[in-house]
């Protein structure tokens, strides 16, 4: 089956831009952003990194994402915009 | 599950006629891997439009400056999967992303330009980084 091309006008002004999205916790996650709303922010083919994990902060690990981007380790990932702390483009970072 | 071949092909040959080759097999691929000598490019072709629809300019633009990679090549990601896989193999450290352009030097990787450095800029912007690149390796 093929598929046509679908229309992003109803999307958020992100959507299809690779966001990071820090959180008001120890996780910080980089995807790109299908949408987001004042419910929450939706990810695709994202990956995410707790403070301190593999003794790298987050911004240890952003900046290794921020020079070839991430690993697809959740396909889609729902964040509820409460634990929205702040959001923007990741290659702001570069 | 792919797009229609002809709703894709216009994407195509906004490379094509600038003078780049696609790579549709992974025979294709190993075979433009397998020459080392001098520099190349290969361009991971997308049907995103809010990416892909920059990076493909930007090419065509970047390919009207002096210098230029001795070879130019395109997969087509989500189109021309098997291929698109086996050219992804050739740097599996880098995580995939498409549209996304990769440049060789004697055969060695030298600059990746991912997804995410392509998005929410434009065209001109775009090339620059490919010029630079140009005129740094390119003779």
């Amino acid at each position: 089956m093929e598929r046509t091309f679908p229309g992003h006008g109803h999307k958020s002004p992100l959507h299809g831009i690779t966001v990071v999205v820090d959180t008001t916790g120890e996780e910080v996650w980089v995807g790109r952003c299908d949408d987001e709303d004042g419910e929450r922010v939706v990810l695709l083919d994202a990956d995410s990194h707790r403070d301190g994990e593999d003794g790298k902060s987050k911004a240890d690990w952003l900046a290794g994402a921020s020079r070839y981007g991430v690993w697809s380790r959740h396909p889609r990932v729902v964040i509820p915009r409460g634990r929205v702390a702040a959001i923007r483009p990741l290659a702001e970072l570069a | 599950m792919p797009y229609s071949p002809i709703l894709v092909r216009p994407m195509r040959e906004e490379l094509v006629s600038a003078g780049v080759q696609e790579l549709l097999t992974p025979e294709d691929v190993d075979a433009f891997m397998a020459e080392t000598q001098g520099t190349a490019m290969l361009v991971f072709n997308s049907v995103c439009g809010c990416a892909a629809g920059m990076a493909r300019p930007a090419v065509r633009l970047a390919l009207e400056n002096g210098k230029t990679p001795d070879r130019v090549v395109s997969v087509f990601a989500g189109q021309d999967v098997e291929a698109t896989a086996k050219a992804r193999s050739y740097f599996p450290d880098i995580p995939p992303s498409s549209p996304s352009i990769a440049f060789f030097k004697d055969g060695e990787l030298v600059y990746f330009l991912p997804r995410h450095r392509i998005e929410s800029r434009d065209a001109q912007a775009v090339a620059g980084d490919l010029v630079q690149v140009f005129d740094e390796h390119c003779a």
